[in-house]
C-alpha cells in the first residue's frame, strides 16, 4: 500500500501539484487519470523520488519515502519496478541483457538460474523467443512495451508504476499491454499505479482511478461509477471519447426509456431497429428511407 | 555566471559518484567496456594523426633549418622534442575531444532523454557513479597510453619522412634523437596527459549527463562539450607549461 499525503511540488514559483492526497491499495491497477500538462507524471516521479517534492509526505506500507536517508531509500526502490513512457531500454544491450540487468546488479546467482528466471519472464509477457537476441531498435514499439515490463517485473516488485504504459500504441495492443499489468497486478499481489490519458485502460482495468485536474485531486472512484459521475470537469474530460458517449447514451435508454438528443442518427436506427422499438417517436423503425427496397435493383 | 553555476553543478556531480558500487563487478565490467570504447575506439586515429605530424613536422623543421653550420641531427632533436612536448599530447587530445568527448556526451544526453538513467535510479543504482566515474577512469588509464604511443608513432613518422624525402639519412636522425635527451620533457608530457584525460572524460559526461528536453539538446550539449573541453584543455597546456618548464 502507497499512501501520499499532501503532495505539493513547485517549479520555481509554478505550482504543478496543489497538495494531492491518494490511498493507493496492493493488488489493485490504481489509476492517475487526465489531460496532458495536469501532472501525473510529476506525481509518479515525486513518489519514486525522481524528483523531490516540495512537500508532503510518501508512505510505503507506513514509511516516509521523501524523509528516508540513501540507503534506505535504495532498499525501497529495489522493491520497485517502473514502465517508463518510452519504455527507457538500454539501447546498447539486446532484449536478454535488458531484462538480466537488474539480476546482474542484484543478485548473486548463477548465470543459468538468471537465464531461467529471463525466459520466465519474457514468456509472461508473451513475447517469443527469436526476439530475445535482438536490439531495443530492431524490435516494435508493442515489443518494446513488454521488454521493458519484463524489466520492471524481473526482481518480483512489491510496487509497479507505469507512466502512460500505452501511448503510441495501437488499441490491441494496448489492450494486451493493459491486461498483462492487470494479470501480474492480481497474481503478486502488487501496488500498480498506472498513469493514462486512454479511456479504454480506464474502463477495462481501473480499479481505483484519481482523476488529475491541474495538480489537484478532483474525483475518485471506480471504473464502474465513473460514467455516472456528475463531476463536470471529470465529464468534461471522459465524454471527449466518443465511445464513453455511446455508453453514457445507452445507460440513458435503458434507465429512461428515452432516446439522448445528442445521439447520432445512424446509431439511433442501428438500435431502434435491433430492438425493434420505435423510440424516438416518429412513427417508424430504423431509417424508413434506407429499408425501401431501392427502384434500381 | 553560467561558467560559475555549471562548475558548481559539476562539484556536485564529482561530489556524488564516490558511493560504495552496488555490485563491484558490474562497475568494473563498464569500466572494462568503457577502457575498450575510448582506448580501442580512438586507437585508428591517433595512429594516423601521430604518423602524420611526424612526418610534417621533419619537412617543415629540415625546410626552416637551411643553414648549413647547423647539423643534421638537430632537425631529429627537434622534431623529438616537438613531439614529445606538444604535439602527441595536445594535438592528440584536441581530437580526442572531439572524437571520444562528443560520443561521451551524446551516449549519456540520449540516456538522459530517453530515461534510460532514470530508469537505472530507480533499480537503486546510483548512476553518477556507474556511468561516469567508470567513464573518467577510463580515460585516465587509456589516454596516457594513447599518448605515449602517439610520442613513438610522430618520432617514427617523422624519421619515416625524413628518410623518404632524403633530407636526413635514418642513422644521423637516430643518432640525433638521443643527443642531450631529457627524461622530464617526457614526464611532463605524462602529466598533461592525465589532465587532459580528465578533462576530455568528465566535462562531456557532466554536460551529457544534465542534458534537459530532447534530441535537439543532446546536440547542443555535446557540441558545448567539445568547445569548453577543447578551450580548457589548451587553457591547462598554458598554466602546465607555464608551471612546469
Ligand atoms: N522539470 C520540470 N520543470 C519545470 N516544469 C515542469 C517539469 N516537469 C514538469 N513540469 C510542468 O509540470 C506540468 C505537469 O507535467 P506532467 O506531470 O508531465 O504532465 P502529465 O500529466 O502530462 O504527465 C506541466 O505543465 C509541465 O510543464
Ligand atoms: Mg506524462
Amino acid at each position: 500500500m502507497i499512501e501520499i499525503k499532501n503532495l505539493k511540488k513547485s517549479f520555481d514559483d509554478k505550482a504543478v501539484l496543489k497538495g494531492v492526497d491518494v490511498v493507493f491499495d496492493e493488488g489493485k491497477c490504481n489509476l492517475i487519470i487526465g489531460s496532458s500538462g495536469s501532472g501525473k507524471t510529476v506525481l509518479m516521479k515525486c513518489m519514486v523520488g525522481l524528483i523531490k517534492p516540495s512537500s508532503g509526505s510518501v508512505l510505503y506500507d507506513g514509511d516516509d519515502f521523501v524523509s528516508m536517508n540513501d540507503v534506505e531509500k535504495k532498499n525501497i526502490r529495489e522493491k520497485i519496478g517502473m514502465l517508463f513512457q518510452g519504455g527507457a531500454l538500454f539501447d546498447s544491450q539486446t532484449v536478454e541483457q535488458n531484462v538480466m540487468f537488474p539480476l546482474d546488479m542484484f543478485t548473486s546467482d548463477k548465470y543459468s538460474k538468471k537465464k531461467e528466471r529471463v525466459k520466465q519472464v519474457l514468456e509472461r509477457v508473451q513475447l517469443k523467443e527469436d526476439a530475445y537476441r535482438k536490439f531495443p531498435s530492431e524490435i516494435s514499439g508493442g515489443m518494446q512495451k513488454r521488454v521493458a515490463l519484463a524489466r520492471a517485473i524481473v526482481l518480483n516488485p512489491k510496487y509497479l508504476f507505469c507512466d502512460e504504459p500505452n501511448s503510441g500504441l495501437d488499441p490491441q495492443t494496448s489492450m494486451v499491454i493493459d491486461k498483462l499489468i492487470q494479470e501480474i497486478t492480481q497474481e503478486y499481489n502488487i501496488t500498480t499505479i498506472i498513469n493514462t490519458h486512454d479511456m479504454n485502460s480506464v474502463m477495462e482495468i481501473g480499479d481505483h482511478i484519481t482523476y488529475m485536474h491541474q495538480g489537484e485531486k478532483e474525483w475518485e472512484g471506480n471504473n464502474k461509477e465513473i460514467i455516472l459521475s456528475e463531476n463536470q470537469k471529470l465529464n468534461d474530460f471522459i465524454f471527449a471519447s466518443e465511445f464513453l458517449k455511446d455508453a453514457k447514451r445507452m445507460r440513458t435508454i435503458q434507465e429512461t426509456g428515452e432516446i439522448p438528443k445528442d445521439m447520432p442518427a445512424g446509431v439511433k436506427d442501428a438500435i431502434e431497429e435491433k430492438l425493434n422499438v420505435d423510440l424516438d417517436g416518429d412513427g417508424h423503425i430504423g431509417n424508413p428511407s434506407k429499408n425501401k427496397p431501392s427502384s434500381k435493383e | 555566471m553560467k561558467i560559475l553555476r555549471e562548475l558548481g553543478e559539476f562539484i556536485k556531480m564529482a561530489g556524488g559518484m564516490f558511493r560504495k558500487p552496488e555490485n563491484s563487478k558490474m562497475y568494473w565490467k563498464q569500466f572494462m567496456l568503457q577502457c575498450n570504447d575510448i582506448g580501442i575506439g580512438s586507437l585508428g586515429i591517433i595512429c594516423i594523426i601521430s604518423v602524420f605530424i611526424g612526418a610534417v613536422s621533419t619537412l617543415q623543421t629540415a625546410y626552416q633549418l637551411v643553414s648549413p653550420i647547423i647539423p643534421k641531427t638537430t632537425i631529429a632533436q627537434i622534431v623529438r622534442d616537438t613531439v614529445i612536448l606538444e604535439f602527441a599530447p595536445t594535438l592528440s587530445c584536441i581530437v580526442l575531444c572531439g572524437v571520444v568527448g562528443s560520443k561521451i556526451a551524446s551516449e549519456l544526453g540520449n540516456m538522459r532523454v530517453s530515461e534510460q538513467i532514470d530508469a537505472l535510479e530507480i533499480m537503486g543504482i546510483n548512476t553518477k557513479g556507474y556511468l561516469v566515474l567508470p567513464k573518467i577512469l577510463a580515460g585516465l588509464v587509456t589516454i596516457p597510453l594513447l599518448i605515449m604511443l602517439a610520442m613513438v608513432l610522430g618520432i617514427w613518422g617523422g624519421r619515416l619522412a625524413g628518410t623518404a624525402a632524403g633530407i636526413i639519412d635514418p642513422s644521423i636522425f637516430d643518432t640525433g634523437l638521443v643527443m642531450a635527451f631529457k627524461a622530464y620533457n617526457v614526464y611532463f608530457a605524462l602529466i598533461k596527459s592525465f589532465v587532459f584525460a580528465f578533462i576530455i572524460t568528465a566535462v562531456p559526461a557532466f554536460y551529457g549527463y544534465n542534458v534537459k528536453g530532447g534530441a535537439l539538446e543532446i546536440g547542443h550539449s555535446s557540441t558545448r562539450a567539445v568547445v569548453v573541453s577543447c578551450v580548457l584543455l589548451l587553457l591547462a597546456d598554458y598554466i602546465l607549461s607555464a608551471l612546469l618548464l
